[in-house]
């Protein structure tokens, strides 16, 4: 009893965490779903199938790759384009500081679907409204990808030690020997973290994308579509991967940085 | 940290900068233009610039529904992520010791399964024929045919679990830097736990609760995914207005009208929070 009411609050913490977990667990349990009807399904008998057929649902696997495609270019110019403006901020003193991190801040502040359809309003008063798409879809991901590297890499850059800099410059180090082997080294982490966030948030996109996107579908518009017909079971076989991709990575860089500092101790 | 002056520094910035400039502030521009054009053009015949303000009376005549109830969903939501979260953030800072870390991952992983996935997934569980709706009316806490899809509960309940971790992340960051001694010495001054509490632990986290409660509650009263897909038609909120009256009623400056309107709210919010805490806090 005194026991439980040491650690009630972490109880009621793994309590939350459990909540959060239970449409996950139910996700990779309908991932090995056969179910008896395609609209109203419960768990009605264990099989692989919708492992072994995942691209077997009329257009889900097309609609996987253009989000792959579409995630990893956005992550790729939001990656680069942030990591330089977060330089800016944290090394450099320039006029317009609180004007830049509104302008930074905002993306993150303003609610999808406003910045869905401002940007749908742009693309139609320049003419474009029948060439929405995929680089439709490319410009929007890459804008709101932005924000979140610049915050990112930021709190990364913020946190370094200016003394290894100092080192470095002190042994006689040049400004682009110093940077290439001490800062950016030291950045790296913060940029791969990211690119992750970037790639997941511009692959997990719907309202921006959906307005946007023309006759171009994405996974998440493909669910979408297919909630109101009734979900083929291989969508979970999908979200199943992108968590267990997720796990993996998440641990695999959790073990490196441990193996990391095990040798710098 | 030294920081340079000088040329370089615009050059870094310039490129992300003209981006957004480009795609997310002149899209505004073009979205207050469309709220003033013609209602009666279309967006092939073209729509002619009259400014024709009464776009927002008529949008707040016909949508004050979904837009009050976007704010009280959304207000909802964001009190729940706050009393949920902050047990959560709170466990994390000061309980869970070595398994710290372990724990913020966790807080992350729901959360990179599609959000559409994982939003099914309740409908599912909170089916009409699923073990919570049997079980809650096996204890008659549910009526005979009561159901809990299609219901404000499972809206709210929805939205609550989708930005969760919008707000512990912000809470966990303010948590986590009070210092433990000031906690302690409030219980050797003799305050009990939960004077210590709301004396000491409770006005150090505000920065964490402010931003969180900003964080949370922005994309909750925008979202209408959980809405469309957990909801009905009762439950409808503005975003599903605007998003149906861009692609299927075409009823663009009405649509834009409505946006505006929630844009103006959501920059009003931010910019109490800015006055209060800076610019430099908010990233």
């Amino acid at each position: 009893m005194r026991w439980i009411r040491n650690n009630l609050v972490l109880l009621l913490g793994i309590a939350v965490l459990i909540y959060t977990f239970i449409p996950i667990a139910i996700v990779i349990l309908m991932s090995f779903n056969d179910p008896n009807s395609r609209l109203i399904y419960s768990f009605d008998g264990f099989t692989l199938y919708n492992w072994q057929n995942p691209c077997e649902p009329d257009g889900m696997c097309g609609a996987l790759w253009t989000s792959i495609k579409v995630g990893f270019l956005a992550t790729l110019f939001s990656t680069i384009l942030g990591t330089l403006a977060a330089f800016a901020l944290v090394r450099h003193d320039f006029q317009g500081r609180s004007s830049s991190n509104l302008l930074i801040f905002m993306p993150m502040a303003a609610p999808e679907i406003v910045m869905g359809s401002s940007l749908l309003a742009l693309f139609v008063a320049a003419g474009f409204a029948g060439q929405l798409g995929f680089w439709t879809i490319l410009i929007a991901h890459i804008m709101f990808c932005l924000s979140f590297v610049v915050v990112t890499v930021r709190a990364r850059l913020a946190g370094l030690d200016d003394n290894l800099e100092q080192a470095a410059m002190d042994l006689y180090a040049t400004p682009s020997q110093t940077f290439w082997r001490v800062t950016f080294p030291l950045v790296f982490p913060g940029i791969l973290g990211a690119a992750l966030l970037s790639f997941s948030l511009s692959f997990d996109d719907f309202i921006i994308t959906n307005l946007n996107a023309g006759n171009t579908t994405t996974f998440p518009m493909f669910v979408w579509g297919a909630a109101q017909r009734g979900v083929p079971m291989q969508v979970n076989v999908v979200g199943t991967l992108m968590f267990m991709i997720a796990i993996l990575i998440v641990v695999g860089g959790e073990v490196t940085s441990r193996r990391r500092n095990a040798k710098l101790a | 940290m030294t920081r340079r002056t000088g040329g370089l520094g615009y050059l870094l910035l310039a490129p992300a900068a003209l981006w957004l400039v480009l795609f997310f502030v002149v899209p505004f521009y073009s979205l207050v233009a469309t709220s003033l054009f013609d209602p009666a053009g279309s967006d092939f015949r073209g729509y002619e610039m009259t400014y024709h303000w009464q776009n927002y009376t008529d949008a707040v005549q016909e949508y004050w529904r979904p837009m009050l109830r976007s704010l009280w969903y959304g207000a909802l939501a964001t009190f729940f992520c706050l009393i949920l979260g902050y047990v959560l953030a709170y466990a994390i800072a000061f309980k869970a010791g070595r398994w710290k870390n372990l724990m913020l991952v966790l807080v992350i992983a729901p959360f990179f399964t599609s959000f559409l996935v994982r939003t099914l997934s309740w409908k599912l569980i909170l089916a009409d024929d699923g073990w919570i709706v049997d079980t809650l009316q096996t204890l008659h806490l549910l009526g005979e045919d009561g159901r809990l899809l299609v219901t404000p509960f499972a809206v709210v309940m929805g939205l609550t679990y989708n930005f969760l971790p919008f707000m512990v992340l912000p809470l966990y960051a303010s948590i986590d830097k009070i210092d433990h001694r000031l906690i302690e010495a409030a219980g050797d001054l003799y305050a009990n736990p939960v004077v210590g509490f709301f004396k000491v632990t409770w006005p150090l986290s505000l920065p964490g609760v402010i931003s969180g409660t900003l964080l949370t509650f922005i994309p909750a009263s925008g979202d209408y995914i959980n809405a469309q897909l957990l909801g009905g038609p009762n439950q409808r909120m503005v975003g599903g207005v605007i998003q149906s009256l861009f692609t299927d009623a075409n009823d663009y400056p009405t649509a834009a009208a409505l946006s505006v309107i929630m844009m103006v709210g959501i920059v009003a919010m931010v910019l109490v929070y800015v006055r209060r805490a800076g610019t430099e806090e908010l990233l």
